[in-house]
């Protein structure tokens, strides 16, 4: 449906769907998958380079080239406002200036949920300094807001855990967050199969990001394939608009004309 | 001289170029950040940055993640 691209800071995308390139078996694997999905967006975390160890291995910005794919670079494990920023900061010295980022700042490793004090500390602070920034929240509808309002250029609430594939916990918030907006907004985290991005797609929600779902799935390359699909039909049942829901039956054949 | 280099201690020749010591590690061109002491050091400034006794080095790269 190119008659309803996905802009995010300007920039058109086709595909709504967003993926990340981690807990993937090997980098052939993660190249098989993100082609799969149609995604034109993928994610991908910021460390410390192996000294002295395999100087030839092969990297994985070589099978997601930046040319082709829009490298989305992510503040995992970030605890603290300063060190996303520092994050951000590296990855755009590494990606020769291109500055749209992932901002995630973490509250606790059990739940990965976001510190919405220090995410909203970073988001300000990138934001100043020219990131164009897409923020990992939580579900609620004030704070996704105020995100917008500092200027992040899409808004990325959770729909259940990360990594938990527990599905869209909270229609309601999302549909909430959906309706305030005026920048895109991405279910990031949460979904575990295709009618969990269905659903999410049908709330209204611009896009989704996510990562396990696919990577954990026991056929990734499939599983990307089939989420290609969901987030497609859901945007078209999202525009298409469902009909209403009725207590009971209403009969598809007329009643008129019937012969006993 | 010694520096910290990804977190850990490493000895060093006295008067070595950034450009140099990536060159030593098989890291030349390759695509990568660095920071030195907090700062980000461009890669147009790596051929001539000098490394200092003492500096903490970060070099990063992109991995997968999500």
């Amino acid at each position: 449906m190119n008659n309803d691209p996905l802009i995010i800071a300007g920039k058109t995308y086709n595909s709504r769907l967003l993926t990340g390139s981690g807990k993937y078996k090997d980098l052939q694997e993660t190249q098989e998958a993100t082609e799969a999905s149609g995604a034109e967006i993928v994610t991908v975390a910021i460390r410390r380079t192996n000294i002295g160890q395999n100087a030839d291995e092969p990297n994985l910005l070589d099978v997601l080239p930046p040319d082709k794919y829009t490298i989305l670079p992510n503040t995992a494990g970030c605890y603290t406002a300063a060190d996303a920023v520092r994050t951000c900061r590296m990855a755009r010295e590494l990606l020769d200036g291109h500055d749209l980022v992932k901002l995630e700042v973490l509250g606790d490793e059990k739940t990965l949920f976001p510190d919405i004090i220090g995410t909203l500390e970073a988001a300000e602070i990138l934001v100043k300094d020219g990131f164009k920034v897409m923020v990992y929240t939580n579900d609620d509808p004030i704070i996704a807001k105020r995100l917008e309002e500092l200027g992040c250029v899409a808004v990325m609430p959770l729909a259940a855990p990360i990594g938990s594939g527990l599905g869209i916990r909270n229609p309601y918030n999302i549909l909430t967050i959906v309706e305030n907006a005026n920048v895109p907004i991405l279910v990031d985290a949460g979904v575990g199969t295709a009618s969990d991005a269905a659903i999410a797609m049908e709330l209204g929600c611009d896009g989704i990001l996510m990562n396990t779902a696919i990577a954990a799935a026991q056929n990734p390359v499939l599983m990307a394939s089939a989420m290609k699909k969901a987030v497609e039909a859901g945007r078209e049942a999202f525009l298409a608009g469902r009909m209403p829901r009725k207590r009971f039956a209403s009969a598809s054949s007329p009643i008129d004309g019937t012969f006993f | 001289m010694k520096i910290t280099l990804n977190g850990e201690e490493q000895e060093l020749q006295d008067d070595i170029l950034l450009g140099q010591l990536l060159e030593q590690m098989q890291l030349a061109g390759k695509r990568l950040a660095v920071e030195i002491d907090g700062e980000i050091i461009p890669k147009s400034n790596h051929a001539h940055f000098k490394i200092e006794n003492g500096n903490r080095i970060e070099i990063v790269h992109a991995i997968g993640g999500g």
